[in-house]
This record gives structure tokens, C-alpha cells and sequence, in this order.
């Protein structure tokens, strides 16, 4: 029996639970499925992970990654490395096996011979003969497809040690009603075990075993958990156009209203989906529906944004709330739209023509999506105007493990200021514009209620009256309450999150997707002795925290995902920081930040001003 | 321009209708377009077909785009909500709204620059939803606001005031709305009050997308010789092909027609439409036959009025197809619409 350690001297003995392996595919052949089994049994046995799916924007026939981080420290991040590789695509056989870290492994079909690329001296090659094995036992070429992958999950598992028995329970899972499905999963899994066992030493060093890391978290993208956060928020009205990477957004939503809000005695459904000809029309159905008391919301991603910008800004000036997900991906123009990015933040924060400044919600990860559905919902009720939720792809589309979402049953939505008809009964007249509470924030009503609500609502000029008017000073009047009831938003969105000491010289300030590439960074940072203190902003306007956070700090590094530094402009337009005090690190790749470079670039940041490294006193 | 609100002062002996409401009171602000403007009239056999139906105010809601005629939302039943949105993108709105609240009634008006240039997707995709709402198009086959340019309504060999002669083929609402499959596909003209009225009655009745085109000359632009949208050549080329009486829900239909020559259509609230065929050659009912004789007297320079199709069957209108709640959706308490701290528990094993 060969043995498998023999040429991988580099490898360290203590890699248990800690390692990434990345399946290498071909798009639509059903490997998904085999590589979230493998990630979801590791998972099951208590071992954190974090899945990543590089796809292309194709049906069939492209490559396509999956990458499986098997992390008992929970970092959320993407790794920078890669430990096994699952080469099942010969199309990107030799990039593939160059991106193997020294010492790692690499799984391949040795049903070819592929002696010609496999030059490395300093990983470990196991060729199992996949097709043949999967070959000799099933019929029919869709049917041999789909196996060979779960014939690999039966390697993998053999490799790492995973546990059989909680293998076989999610394919019972998955298969319990269809016998025949489960009986070939089940043997097409047993090839690929078995043929290790038989043929080379396993498990490998790099392994897994049972613990207590994942007890009350679940695995979840955040499209899912948006979704099903509208439906929990009372969300009745969805629209959208189809796009990339927003759709299961929407399908989710559709789907848990299915489950949820379809009377079991008349079969009528309290929800309306509105399939959109275009973005325009998605935003404008969302203004509709919501300036008629629905609770109303649409995904979308950047170029969906770029169309609506029209509408947004009609929403702002006429106020009108409507929640907007964008699920950003890779610009510009179409840009790579199954790759990730933070690229929408500038058009998000000032969409449309004229002054205009809107509400911007930050999720960090799945959690946050499901949470701050139902806050976006509050927002722009109670403030009247376009609240969007910026998330992006890796967030939106990939399984992240996330404590278990809660619901409080004592939540009441803020439907905000909207008039009843016996409040209207005792006015001695309405107008919509007048700020009577001194936060800016007008009063509005329904139509349907009472006719002494009623009012005309326009994108033209108008006065606090809701009257049409070209007159300067009215016109200012509406604008300069419109610019008090953004400092009024500052007061009530969500606060920052703040790690560290708060008297460290270093600061991090950032958003988003990148926050589990910071915590881990910061762990490593600290275990070299470098203490940085980190703030994650959720939301724009920005509160006085970051104000304060942006001042105690003698320089900060902001981390994000685009090429200009668009979160770092919107701190040095919308705060009194010193710009000199800010460096950016970027990661514009497409594919998720990880935490190498952001500890890379604030080293050598230190080497370069080491007197800036002593926390102060 | 300015925003000037019409006294409600009325004389006492001003008929009421069933609510004890006088015409005066479905008016709206004073218009502020052009004297003699078509559209002006149109205003007008609004504020009689709301009140000739007793229609509350605030179970009107108003929606428009850009341009002259979508102003004139402001200008009728003040008592109830408008929204006057962007250039193009009132069915958008009306779409959402209307899913939000399927018990109010939604009336749109639009120009032909605001419908068939940079609204026509949005147009027809509220045709295929089937919206149920009332879309009046005041088509005066130019841009008023900007001052002449032709429209997509505007028919070849049209002169403008500035002499260009149109050279691109008309967009012609009705057929679009025909081959889109709409349910209630009328014209009319600004200046026939008569045949305007029970149209909008109609069509506010009809669930379903109603489409009327209403052809309404700009005084200004587009009402000299040579202009195939003037007041002139419409009432020359003007030929009502059916005739339209709306009839009300409960009331007694108070004339016999005879057999043959009238079509009584019952519409979903009870209420009902007789129609009287002036050309015996023409059957409503049938959408092919509707289109094909609409072009061919299009072809002729004649302009078939009236209401040229119905189809009553409610199959296809968006709440039926959603199968919504018939409590609208914005009055459903939040208690029944969220699935609470329980169920979001047990659907956590779902994803472990």
C-alpha cells in the first residue's frame, strides 16, 4: 500500500480541522451537490466551515470552483491558499494544480492519463480512477455524470475521516422518498471510500474530527435569509427582473411566502410577486405599492440600480419609502456577474439627479441580511424615503455558518407617520409636506381612507403644502427639510460595530463582507503583537460613533472591496476626517477579500512609520 | 404657472348624485393649459363619469406620467389621490399600487409621447398583466411641453406647425392594445362628451387593463391645416362604430333594443354595457376581426370610435391570476403576516 505522506514533507501534523479544499468542475455537471454534502457533513460533525462558489455566468460547460474552508477558529473569510484540490475539469488541470499550496494534495480522475501536468514535486498526487469505477457500476451518461462527483465525496470523506454515518443521514435526507436515487448515491459514494481504503493509507494529516464548534448555527446564504427576512418584516409586495446575483433573493421570498402566507381555507395568498419588464418598472411597482401602504421591496444588483436611479430619486423628493436589495457584483457595465464586489456604494449613497442622499444598510453576512430586512422596512417608513441593503454576491449566494436566526414575537413594525381616517376626521386640514414635529419627518396618508387626505404626489416642484410650486423659497423650504430629515436618519440607523481597546494609533474602518477577513487579520496582527482597533460601519448616514471613532485614531486604514476606494470618499465627503489620515486597502478581484493581504499591507504600513505602532497612553 | 385651487362654492339647486355629491365636487384645480386644449374636455367627461357612478373621492386614485395630458390628473376629483410620476412610468406605479390595494379604483392618464415613445414597454406590460385599472391616452400626436416635435402617434404625411412633414409610421394604441390581448380597447374624441363618458364609466367598471384612446387635438401644436390630429380633420374622419351606453349597477336598462342590434355585456360589479353596432358588419367580441377592420379603415384615414373590443371573462387580470387575498393586501394585520418566533425555530433544521 503506497504511502501518501511520503513526498509531503511540508505538511504540519496539527492541521486537523483547519485546511481548504477546492473542487475543481465543470459548470452543470451536478457537482454541487456532492461538494455540499461533503462541506454540510463536516459541518454536522461540529466543525465550522465556510463554502465559496467561484461559478461562471454560464448553464454548461464552463469551469466552475467550490471551495470548502474547514476553519475551527470560524473564520468567516475566504483562505488564501488552497490544501486539496479536487481537479475533476482537465480544462483547468495545469492552473489548477499550480495554485496548490507545497505540500497539499491533488485528487484526480487517473481514468486518463494526465502524466504530461502533473510536474510538481513538492504536493501529493492521488489519482483515483473516478470514470471507470462510476463506469463499471451505472448506466446511462447523465447518470454516470452525476455520480462520479458523489463518488469523489466518497474519497473525500475517506481522506479527511469524515463520518460515514452522518453522510449516509444527509443523503437519506435528501433522497428518503426517492429509494432508487438513494441506493446509487449510496453505492457511488461506497466506490470512492471504498477504493481509498483499499489502495492508499488514509486518513491524511489533514483531517477531520468531531466538535463543538457549529451547536446552534446554521448554514445559510444571505439571499435566503433576506428573504425570509421580508416575509418575517410583513413584506407583501415584491418586485423585481431577473439578475444575477440577486435572483434567489426574490425566489427565496417567494418561496417562504408559499410556505407562509398562502390561507389554508381559501388558498388565497397574502403576497403579490411581480415579475417586472425591466428595473424600472421593479422600482416603480415598489413606489407604488409602498405609497399605498404595503410593505413593498425589490432585489437587485448594480446594473439594475444604474436603471433606477430615475425612480429613487423620485422617491426621495415626492418621499415615498421603497427597500431596495442590492446584491452587488463586479462592474462596471455587465461587468463579471457572478463575481463579487463592493462597487455600488457611491451610486448607491447619492442615486439620481439633484441633491440627493439616501439611507444605506450594510449587512456583514447572512445574520445581518435576515435582521436588517425588517429594519430597512422600519427606516424607510418612518423616514419616508429609498432605504437600500447592500450585499453582494459572496454574502448573497454563498453558505455561510450563522448563528440561528431568532424572531421576536413582541416586534412591531414602524409603519412610521401615516394618518388614520379619525386622525384625519380631527384635522382641521391636511398637508403633506409640513414638518409639525421638528424631526423633519412629514405626516401621510393612504389612499382609500378619508378624501380629506387626499393630496397629489410629484416629482416637480412643491411646496410643504404638497402644492405645485416654481417659487425659490418654497422650493428651498422642502429641500432644506429634506437635508434635516438625513441627520434626523443619522440618529436612528443602525450604530457601528466597534473591536478592540478604542486607544489603539491604528484603526480599521470598514464594511460589509469584509468583516471576516478583518477579525481574522486582526488575530493574526495580534498574535505578532500588533494590536489595531476595527470599526464596521452598518449604515449611512453616519452616526457620531464613527465621528468620534474617525477622530481618536491617529490613522486608519480603510478596508473594502472596489478599485476606488468608494467607502473611503464617502467617509472624507461625509465627516470631518483629515483625508491624510486614511489609506485604503482594496480588493477588486471579483473573487472575496481574505485576511493575508490586509495584514501584508498594514505591516508593512508599520515598517514604514514605526512610531505609530505603541498604543497610546 | 402657478397652483390655483377653483372655489367650491356651488349652487344650491346643482343635481346631486347618490352620495348628495354635486359635479362641482369632483372637480379638481384649475387646469393650466391652453385655452381650447382637447384635453381639457377630457378633464371634464371624467369628473361626469366619476360622479354619474357615485364614486367616492378617496376610492379614486389618479395616476399619470409627464407631459400635458398627465397634469391633468390634477384637475379632476380633488377629494382623491394622485400620483403624478416620471416620464413614462405611470403603469409601474399603477401596477404596484394596485397589487397593494386591489379594492380602490385606478385611473391613468397619458399622452401618446408619454404611452407609445418612452412608456411603450411599461404600457405593454401593464396590458399583459392585465392591471385593473382605466388608461386614457390623450393622443394629440405631439410633444406639447417641448414645444411641436412630432410624436410616435403622429401618421405619415403629417405637417407640423413648423412645415416638417412626418415620414415614420404611427404607433397606433389601439392595434398595440389589441395584439397585447387587452380586454377593453376603446377610442374616442375629446370633442364627443357623449361617447367619452360611458366609456370611462365602462372602463372603471371593467376588471381588467381598459384601454381608451382618446384623441384630443392640441390647440397649439398641432390643430393647423395639414395636421391629421386636428379638431378639422378628426371630426371629418371621425366614425363611431358601436355605441356605448353604460348602464349602472340595479338600474333598469330603460330603452328596448332590438335583437340583433344590441349587446348587452355584464361587467364584474353587476353594472353592464349595451352596445349598438352602427356598422352591422362589426362584432366587438372578436379580436381579429376588431383588428383587422380597425386597419383597414386606419388604411382609409378613418378613425373607428367607440368601444372596439370587449372581452368580460375575468380569467386573466393580475389578482385573479395572483389569487390575492381579496382583503387588500396593505389592510392585512402584521400579525397575519408574519410566521412568528416559532415557526422561524423549526425551519432553523432546515439548514443544519
Amino acid at each position: 500500500m503506497p504511502s501518501l505522506m511520503s513526498d509531503a514533507s511540508a505538511v504540519p501534523t496539527n492541521r486537523v480541522n483547519d485546511f481548504v479544499i477546492k473542487f475543481a468542475n465543470v459548470n452543470g455537471t451536478g457537482s454541487a451537490s456532492a461538494n455540499s454534502l461533503i462541506m454540510k457533513a463536516i459541518f454536522r460533525m461540529g466543525v465550522p466551515v465556510t463554502g465559496k462558489n467561484y461559478f461562471p455566468s454560464n448553464i454548461q460547460g464552463l469551469p466552475t470552483w467550490y471551495e470548502i474552508r474547514v476553519t475551527r477558529n470560524a473564520y468567516a473569510a475566504r483562505a488564501s491558499h488552497v490544501d486539496i484540490m479536487v481537479a475533476m475539469n482537465a480544462e483547468t488541470y495545469s492552473k489548477d494544480v499550480r495554485e496548490l499550496k507545497s505540500g497539499g494534495y491533488l485528487i484526480y480522475d487517473s481514468t486518463w492519463p494526465r502524466s504530461s501536468i502533473l510536474q510538481r514535486g513538492d504536493i501529493t498526487v492521488i489519482p483515483v480512477p473516478l470514470a471507470k469505477l462510476v463506469n463499471e457500476n451505472f448506466e446511462g451518461v447523465r447518470n454516470r455524470i452525476l455520480l462520479k462527483n458523489i463518488a469523489y465525496a466518497g474519497v473525500l470523506a475517506a481522506l479527511l475521516d469524515v463520518d460515514l454515518q452522518v453522510i449516509s443521514g444527509l443523503l437519506s435526507e435528501s433522497y428518503g422518498k426517492k429509494p432508487k436515487l438513494l441506493d446509487s448515491n449510496t453505492k457511488a459514494l461506497s466506490l470512492g471510500y471504498d477504493y481509498v481504503k483499499e489502495h492508499m493509507d488514509s486518513p491524511l494529516p489533514l483531517r477531520v474530527e468531531h466538535m463543538d464548534g457549529t451547536r446552534g448555527h446554521i448554514m445559510i446564504d444571505g439571499n435566503t435569509a433576506a428573504g425570509l427576512g421580508c416575509v418575517f418584516a410583513g413584506a407583501t409586495v415584491g418586485a423585481w427582473y431577473p439578475i444575477t446575483p440577486s435572483t434567489s433573493l426574490m425566489d427565496a421570498f417567494k418561496g417562504f411566502c408559499e410556505r407562509y402566507r398562502v390561507d389554508a381555507a381559501t388558498g388565497e395568498h397574502n403576497f403579490a410577486v411581480l415579475q417586472a419588464e425591466d428595473e424600472l418598472a421593479a422600482v416603480g411597482m415598489v413606489i407604488g405599492a409602498s405609497w399605498n401602504g404595503a410593505r413593498a421591496f425589490t432585489p437587485t444588483s448594480g446594473p439594475g440600480i444604474s436603471l433606477m436611479n430615475e425612480f429613487v430619486g423620485l422617491a426621495y423628493y415626492s418621499e415615498v419609502p421603497c427597500v431596495i436589495f442590492d446584491v452587488q457584483r463586479v462592474g462596471p457595465s455587465t461587468g463579471m456577474p457572478t463575481r463579487t464586489q463592493q462597487g455600488d456604494i457611491l451610486i448607491c449613497a447619492y442615486a439620481s439627479h439633484g441633491d440627493t442622499r439616501h439611507v444605506l444598510l450594510f449587512p456583514a453576512n447572512p445574520e445581518e441580511c435576515f435582521y436588517m430586512a425588517a429594519q430597512a422596512f422600519d427606516l424607510a417608513e418612518r423616514l419616508q424615503t429609498p432605504v437600500f441593503v447592500l450585499s453582494d454576491l459572496d454574502i448573497g449566494m454563498n453558505d455561510w455558518m450563522c448563528p440561528d436566526l431568532k424572531w421576536d414575537d413582541a416586534y412591531k413594525p414602524d409603519r412610521g407617520k401615516v394618518l388614520s381616517k379619525e386622525e384625519l376626521d380631527g384635522l382641521d386640514k391636511f398637508y403633506r409636506y409640513l414638518d409639525r414635529d421638528d424631526d423633519a419627518i412629514p405626516y401621510r396618508t393612504l389612499p382609500g381612507v378619508n378624501p380629506k387626505g387626499a393630496y397629489f404626489t410629484r416629482g416637480s416642484g412643491h411646496n410643504q403644502y404638497g402644492g405645485y410650486t416654481e417659487d425659490s423659497a418654497e422650493y428651498q423650504v422642502v429641500l432644506d427639510r429634506l437635508k434635516r430629515k438625513f441627520s434626523t436618519a443619522a440618529k436612528i440607523v443602525p450604530k457601528p460595530v466597534v473591536v478592540g481597546k478604542g486607544n489603539c494609533s491604528f484603526g480599521i474602518v470598514s464594511v460589509g463582507s469584509c468583516d471576516g477577513a478583518i477579525r481574522e487579520a486582526l488575530d493574526v496582527l495580534k498574535q505578532q503583537k500588533i494590536e489595531v482597533d476595527y470599526l464596521r460601519v452598518k449604515a449611512f448616514p453616519f452616526g457620531s460613533e464613527v465621528e468620534a471613532f474617525l477622530k481618536s485614531h491617529a490613522s486608519i486604514f480603510v478596508v473594502e472591496q472596489n478599485r476606488d476606494a468608494q467607502l473611503k470618499s464617502l467617509i472624507t465627503l461625509e465627516t470631518a476626517v483629515e483625508k491624510s489620515k486614511l489609506f485604503s486597502i482594496l480588493s477588486y478581484s471579483g473573487l472575496p477579500i481574505s485576511a493575508q493581504p490586509i495584514v501584508d499591507e498594514i505591516r508593512a504600513k508599520l515598517a514604514e512609520t514605526p512610531r505609530l505602532t505603541a498604543v497610546k497612553s | 404657472m402657478s397652483y390655483i385651487n377653483k372655489p367650491k362654492v356651488a349652487h344650491p339647486s346643482l343635481p346631486t348624485n347618490e352620495l348628495g355629491l354635486t359635479r362641482r365636487q369632483y372637480e379638481g384645480s384649475m387646469s393650466t393649459l391652453c385655452a381650447g386644449c382637447g384635453h381639457d374636455s377630457v378633464t371634464a367627461a371624467i369628473v361626469e363619469a366619476c360622479w354619474g357612478l357615485s364614486l367616492r373621492p378617496e376610492q379614486l386614485v389618479k395616476l399619470s406620467g409627464i407631459g400635458c395630458s398627465s397634469k391633468t390628473t390634477a384637475y379632476f376629483v380633488s377629494g382623491s389621490h394622485g400620483f403624478n410620476s416620471v416620464h413614462g412610468r405611470m403603469p409601474s406605479i399603477a401596477s404596484g399600487a394596485n397589487a397593494a390595494n386591489r379594492s380602490l379604483t385606478y385611473v391613468g392618464v397619458s399622452g401618446d409621447g408619454d404611452s407609445l415613445s418612452i412608456g411603450v414597454g411599461q404600457l405593454t406590460h401593464a396590458i399583459r398583466r392585465n392591471v385593473n385599472m382605466l388608461y386614457l391616452i390623450e393622443n394629440n400626436g405631439v410633444y406639447g411641453l417641448t414645444k411641436g416635435q412630432f410624436s410616435a402617434s403622429a401618421d405619415i404625411g403629417s405637417k407640423a406647425k413648423r412645415g416638417e412633414i412626418n415620414s415614420s409610421p404611427p404607433i397606433d394604441p389601439v392595434l398595440l392594445a389589441l395584439t397585447l390581448g387587452a380586454t377593453f380597447v376603446a377610442r374616442s374624441f375629446s370633442g364627443d362628451k357623449a361617447q367619452l363618458v360611458p366609456l370611462i364609466q365602462a372602463g372603471m367598471r371593467h376588471n381588467g387593463f381598459a384601454l381608451i384612446d382618446v384623441l384630443s387635438p392640441c390647440v397649439t401644436f398641432n390643430d393647423h391645416e395639414g395636421s391629421t390630429k386636428s379638431y378639422t380633420f378628426t371630426r371629418e374622419h371621425y366614425q363611431p362604430v358601436v355605441e356605448t351606453d353604460f348602464v349602472p349597477h340595479a338600474a333598469e336598462i330603460a330603452v328596448e333594443y332590438g335583437a340583433g342590434e344590441s349587446i348587452p355585456v355584464s361587467l364584474h360589479d353587476g353594472s353592464r354595457v349595451v352596445l349598438r353596432k352602427l356598422d352591422p358588419t362589426y362584432d366587438p367580441s372578436d379580436r381579429t376581426a376588431a383588428y383587422s377592420y380597425i386597419e383597414r379603415k386606419l388604411k382609409q384615414n378613418e378613425y373607428v370610435t367607440g368601444l372596439i373590443h370587449i372581452d368580460e371573462t375575468d380569467s386573466t387580470e393580475f389578482h385573479n391570476l395572483n389569487q390575492t387575498s381579496k382583503t387588500p393586501l396593505n389592510r392585512i394585520p402584521f400579525e397575519k403576516l408574519t410566521p412568528g418566533a416559532a415557526a422561524l425555530e423549526k425551519l432553523m433544521g432546515r439548514y443544519r
